[in-house]
Parts: C-alpha cells; structure tokens; sequence
C-alpha cells in the first residue's frame, strides 16, 4: 500500500460528480474521518462557488463569447472549457456547445469513444469537439486541480483513490475509465461498482450497525436510479470463519434510463397541454418547463394533499409578468407519468418490450425502450435465479420464477421521492408474496445524492484493513468466438463456437488460466475477434467451448483486437498464440496474447473504437 | 488600560520638558492645546471624544447580490415592470418564479436565522444591558430595564455568508447581460 493521507472516492456519474475523502490517519475501526469536498467551479460568469456536485456538463466557450478573465478559476486564470453549474446554465442557451451525459457515450457500443463525437450535433468545423474519452478526463481533471487547490500539502495524484463505475460498465468502458484516471495522475487507483459503493455507504452509516441488520442468507437488492441510468446488483450475505461476509452475485444490464428520463416525461406532458392550447416553447423554455416540473413533482410527491401544482414557464426577455407562461401539474398527472409509466404494478414475469421510441429518445444515445423500471428489474431477476446456487448457506436455488431478495437498498436522486420508493418496494414484496416468499425488508439508505461517492472513500479505507469488504470479483464470465473448421456453404456464415478466456468471479489481481486453444495471428496485420460475456453461466470454466447458446445467456459485445509488432519477425508470418484473461489490481479486465514459443506477450485491445471500425 | 498616576517628581520633569517644548515648538503648541480642549469634554478616562463616524457601504457586494437574485429569480425583470396592467393572478404566476428563484439564492449564500427563539406573540424579557441592535424595544419603552414586552417579529439574523468568489475585472454592475440569439 502506498503512504497515501486520504483514501479519497470519486462518484464520476452520468449527470454529477462528487467527491468524499477519508483522512486515513485519524480513522481506526468504526470511527472513520471523513467529509466531502466542496468543489469550486464556475456558477456564472466571473463567479466561483464551492458546491456539494459538480454537475457533469461541459461547455465549449466561443473564444469572444466571455469578457477575459470571466472564466478565471482559483487554479487557471484561462481555461479553455467550463465546467459544472454555469456549463450547465449557459449550455441551456447555448446547446450547440455542451457535452452532457458523456459517460453514457463512454459505453455506447456503436461509437468511438476515442474520436471527437461531442456535442453531437454541433457543426465540426466551427466547434472544437471532444471525445467521450476526454471528456472523462476533464472532469477528473478538474476534481484534481480542485482537490490540490484545496490540500496544498497532498497532492490527489499520489492518494488512493477509488473511482466509481456503473456494475453494468463493459470491459471496454471500464478501461477507458481507468485510462482517463490515470492520464490525470492517479498513481493509486481502483474501480467500484457503483451499487457496491452505496452499500459501502450504508455499512459505514450504520456504524457497526449493519451486522444487526442483515443475517446470513439475506440477499440484498441494490437499485440504483440515477439521473441517467439504471443499475442493479444483488449482494447476498454469506459467512466466512464467523464473520459475516458480502458477496457480489449478479449485475444488471446497462439501462439509459433515469431521473432525468423522468423530469423530461413531465416536461413533455406539461408541454402538450400547451401546445393544446396554443402556445409554443422554445427549447430553452422546455428547459425551464423541465426545471419547474422537477420542482412541482417534489412537491406533489412529498405531500399528498396537495392537488396541482402551478408550473410557470418564464419568459426569456425582461418582460417577466407579461411574458410568462402559466400551467399546472396535477397528481394525476404525475401518478400517470410517473408512478405508472416507469414504475407500473406488473407480474414478475413481465418483461421490457422493445416498443417504438417514445418522446423519452434523443438523438444518439440508446436510451432504454421500455420506460419500466419495475419491468428491467423483474427480467433481472427472473434471469438471475441460480445467483446464489454455489454459495455456501444458500438453498439449491430459487424455489420461485426468479431470485428472491430479502433486503431492497435504494439509491439516486430519484428516490428522494418516497411515494417512488414505496411503490418500488411494494411491487417487489407483491412478487415476493406471489411466490410464497417473505418481503423484503428495507435497508433505510443514507444520502442519496452523496453516497456513492461517500461508500467509494469508505471502500479506500476498508481496503487498508478497516471493515468487511464485499467480495465478488467479476460479474461476467468473457468468451472469445471461435469459427468452427467445417467445410465453407456458400451464403452460410460459418458457425461460430465461445471459448471461456474469464470465468466468473475472477477477483482483482488474479490471471485465469491460459485455454490450450490457439489462433493464427498475422504479423504486423491487426487481427479481430468476436468478444461475448455472460452474467449467468457461473459455472464455465477456461477452455469451455460453447457450441451454441440462448441469446439471454450470451451477449456479444464489442470485438477485440489484436496486433502483433513485426519486431524480429517477418510481417505477413502467421505466428500460433495462446490468449490469457487477467484482472488488474484497478479492476479492468486485461487480454494477452502469447505465442507459444518464448515469454512475449501482447496486450489484446478492447475495442472502444465503435462497431464500423476505421 | 487605566496606568497609575506619576509620582510628584516625575510629574514635575513633565512639567519643566513640557513647558521648555511649548515654548519653542508652536506646532507642539497647538496639539497640546488641542488636546488641553478635549480633555475638559471628555469623559475621564476615555481616551478622547469620538467624532461622528459613517462609513461608505461598498457596492460591489451589493452589486454582487442583486446579480444573483436576477440570475436565480429574475428579482430586477420583475421589479422594474409596471405591473398595473396586469391581474392579480398574473403577477402571482410571476412573484412564484421571484419566490423560488430569490429564495433559493437566498439559502445557498446565507445562513439566516430568527434572532429570537420564541414564537412570536409570546412574552419576552429584555434584561439589563440587551443587543440594542438585535433587539429593539416599542412602544411604551420607559425606565430601567429589564424591560418585558410581547414579541411583535422574531427579527432575522445573518450567521454565515458565503458569496461567490468574484473574477478580479469582472464588471459587477452588469446585473444581467443582455441576450442576442444568434
């Protein structure tokens, strides 16, 4: 271990960021030190404030389009971008010239995340874009100079520093995320999962509290909504020489759905009955409409006598009275929209449809089809009934028609709504009940705007030896395709067959074994292959050649690639290697590939690059 | 800081030094003087009479904030609009963007307080030398205190401001910078 002073933990999400840290020094056992940077960042311009979040938006000022030094930040008297709240708020005006949600284009399979891509729809030559990748960078860049500007004597590049990540992070997007840390400095670096890093939170809320609160056997549901996405864990409480123990057995899908999927939803009805009557907005006063729906569904959410809510769309110029625009919210509405449309009362067995688009979709990002949350969680769970099958204390199985949880821990913004919660809650016990089981007993939460970068500073210190630490490794096995030698039938792609490289659970730090199977590399040529992971075959093992599989089993992600150096070799050689899986200590999934003859290896590259490639 | 008095001799080498330096320095003259005139006013022991002191209050605070209920609440837009033509329920569907907006403002940026606990219309003692700035005393306010009275306004207290840091060069006095949509 490193002689780092603050095991710091950096929540890099979808639409905020935040960072907590614990002081290592004066924390021992349960009495922990912590505390939460408050990030300076521009609020307008030539105005600086310290703010719990650093909202994730970055905007990409004309060179004439601030007064000089109104972009001046305590560490940078001229930065080239802005960051946080006032990018948030010029970029309102302005959209042509905001990156927002730049995490979810950091795991949209069908881009590069490397290639200047953001904004979108900004015109290319007259505005310098940034790539997802970088974006990352900018905001990691910006907690560093924020963090050293406040702690002169501990620079952040040589504390330990845990980063959070989705569970449902792809290799490839994890990488990336790892690579932006470290291009910023971070000598000591890890990933978390994001749903682990809340239940950090709570064990370190409950100040030892927590072995009182769950026993062994349990099977904690994490669900995480966050303004962006969706994502699910299971952690079952198992028991290890006396002690109790948490194991990570399953994550969820990626799911682009969110809070802000939500506030959008209303904005959206809100604005048809305007436009019923008439009038247009524009999309700054969409904005707005939004801002004020979130404000009216808080309300409306909070307190349950209330009918409507007014919801007044201001306007642009300084004719405010005569200018505005007045509307209202009513429960209905919002029990419709929300309580209905993303979490209805629906069977265990439902599914999400793949139904058209709704107004939810922007251009670009895969936003979920389906607006359900309950529908994602329950073809969670029906798909992760054998998750708990190989631990020790735990039946052969799920009895029911999927895996039965018996502690329900919320997170994200969105659940500050109790009547959101409540009815998430109730529709799991509803199965629960359905199926003869016990509900669910709720885990009270801790901040959830906060916790997931509190539990990630937590997790820096429990790694040093200071409490339980959940254990689970990877929550994928990964697969190499393999073209099977069969004679050509023209018009017939050749059946292909998935090689275990990973197995399941591999934990930080370790290799897996090295499959006996070999490929033909060409040198000097990059060679690809098709990649698949699984988040339910728990049992293959490297070198497990699968013939053929369910479509739920496999999902192919994007192929890797390889390239061998013509160093010492003559290119267009086919030279036989071996692939081996390992998982470094940050947490990233790493491919190698070793010829047979001598100790060389070569990194295999996810690829990031986008499914057209070059 | 109250200093024992010289003894008789050492008064009388003040005497002889004082009257030598008067004699031959008329700028020492004239302070001495200036300070034989005050001295007769003053209280004894206060070390002179306090002139009348005002200050300049600074306006790029001032500045500052009513920058920031504009750009939180719209606070000038809606101040410097007559509002004569419009309803009752016009103006209210603006003064809730006002109210939300300048509130907001108003609890990132101060920490405000009532400066007395009790709710008001309870009964209240003012004891013997109270914060007359914290605390004024109405209406039939006679004799010596403690004074007891019913609280009419609980009275806001500021205990923590925290403005934005301003950019040196930034012009403060552009409240809300005009908009060109291009």
């Amino acid at each position: 271990m490193s002689d780092a002073r603050y095991a710091v933990g950096i929540d890099l999400g979808t639409t905020h960021c935040a960072l907590s840290y614990v002081d290592l020094g004066r924390s021992s056992g349960d009495e922990i030190a912590q505390d939460l940077m408050r990030v300076p960042q521009l609020t307008a311009p030539g105005a600086v404030e310290e703010l719990a979040l650093l909202p994730s938006f970055l905007y990409l000022p004309h060179p004439d389009e601030f007064a000089a030094g109104d972009l001046t930040l305590p560490w940078d008297s001229s930065p080239t971008v802005v960051l946080g709240e006032m990018a948030r708020s010029v970029g309102a005006r302005t959209p042509i010239r905001l990156v927002s949600s730049a995490k979810s284009w950091l795991c949209h399979p069908g881009v590069d995340r490397r290639a200047p891509i953001l904004p979108p729809g900004a015109p290319e030559d007259e505005i310098p874009r940034l790539s997802p990748y970088e974006a990352s960078v900018r905001y990691l860049a910006h907690l560093r100079d924020a963090w050293n500007h406040l702690h002169p004597h501990a620079d952040l590049a040589s504390q330990e520093v845990t980063v959070t990540v989705p569970a449902s992070f792809d290799p490839a997007a994890r990488e990336l995320t790892a690579e932006a840390a470290q291009a910023v400095g971070f000598a000591h670096l890890v990933l978390l999962e994001e749903p682990q890093a809340a239940l950090y939170s709570w064990i370190h809320e409950s100040a030892g509290e927590w072995r009182n609160q769950v026993r062994v056997g349990d099977v904690i549901l994490v669900i995480d909504v966050g303004g962006g996405t969706t994502d699910l864990s299971l952690i079952a409480v198992t028991e290890r020489e006396g002690a109790l123990e948490l194991t990570r057995v399953a994550v969820g899908d990626h799911i682009l759905l969110g809070g802000d999927n939500m506030d959008l939803a209303l904005a959206h009805v809100v604005k048809g009955k305007l436009t019923a009557e008439g009038k247009t907005l524009d999309p700054w006063q969409v904005q707005a409409l939004t801002h004020g729906c979130r404000h009216a569904k808080e309300t409306l959410l909070a307190d349950d006598t209330v009918e409507a809510v007014p919801v007044v769309v201001p306007s642009r110029g300084a004719r405010l009275i005569g200018g505005s625009i007045r509307t209202e919210l009513t429960r209905e509405e919002v029990r419709r929209t929300l309580v209905e449309g993303f979490f209805p009362e629906v069977p265990a067995s439902a599914r999400p449809t793949g139904r058209s688009r709704a107004a939810l979709t922007k251009l670009g990002l895969p936003y979920a089809q389906d607006p359900a949350v309950t529908r994602h969680l329950a073809a969670f769970l029906g798909m992760q009934t054998g998750a708990t099958e190989d631990l020790p204390g735990f039946g052969p199985g799920s009895t029911g028609s999927f895996l039965h949880p018996t502690a329900v821990l919320f997170n994200g913004g969105v659940y500050k709504a109790d009547l959101l919660a409540e009815r998430m809650h109730k529709v799991v016990n509803d199965w629960l009940a359905s199926d003869g089981a016990p509900p669910a007993r709720l885990l009270e939460g801790a901040d959830l705007d906060l916790a997931v970068a509190r539990g990630a500073a937590y997790y820096g210190y429990v790694r040093r030896g200071g409490g339980v630490r959940i254990r689970g490794g990877t929550a994928r096995s990964y697969y190499v395709g393999v073209e099977s030698a069969m004679p050509a039938v023209p018009g017939l792609e050749p059946p292909i067959q998935a090689l275990c490289l990973a197995p399941f659970g591999m934990e930080e730090g370790t290799d897996a074994d090295i499959p006996p199977q070999e490929f033909g590399l060409v040198v000097g040529e990059p060679v690809r292959f098709r990649f698949f992971g699984s988040s339910v075959r728990r049992d293959d093992e490297v070198g497990t050649l699968l013939e053929e599989w369910s479509p739920d089993e496999l999902e192919e992600l994007e192929e890797i690639q390889a390239t061998l150096p013509a160093e010492s070799r003559s290119p267009g050689e086919v030279i036989p290697v071996r692939l081996r899986a390992s998982v470094t200590e940050v947490g990233t999934l790493r491919l190698e590939a070793m010829p047979r003859a001598g100790s060389e290896h070569w990194k295999v590259e996810l690829n990031v690059r986008g499914a057209t490639g070059e | 800081m109250a200093e024992s008095p010289p003894s008789l001799f050492a008064r009388l080498l003040i005497a002889l030094d004082l009257f030598r330096r008067v004699l031959i320095d008329p700028q020492f003259a004239a302070a001495a003087s200036r300070l034989r005139a005050a001295w007769s006013t003053a209280q004894p022991g206060a070390p002179g009479p306090e002139r009348p002191s005002l200050r300049e209050a600074e306006p790029n605070a001032a500045l500052q904030l009513l920058g920031l209920l504009q750009r939180d609440g719209r606070f000038i837009d809606f101040l410097e609009e007559e509002v004569t033509a419009y309803s009752d329920s016009e103006v209210g569907a603006a003064a809730r963007v006002v109210h939300e907006g300048c509130r907001k403002a108003l609890q990132q940026h101060f920490t405000i307080e009532s400066v007395r606990p009790e709710p008001e219309g309870e009964r209240v003692t003012l004891g013997q030398g109270f914060d007359a700035s914290a605390v004024r005393p109405t209406g039939k306010v006679v004799g010596e205190p403690p004074f007891s009275g019913r609280l009419t306004h609980k009275g806001w207290r500021v205990t923590n401001v925290k403005l934005p840091k301003v950019a040196a060069g930034h012009d403060l006095s552009i409240l809300a910078p005009a908009e060109v949509e291009l």
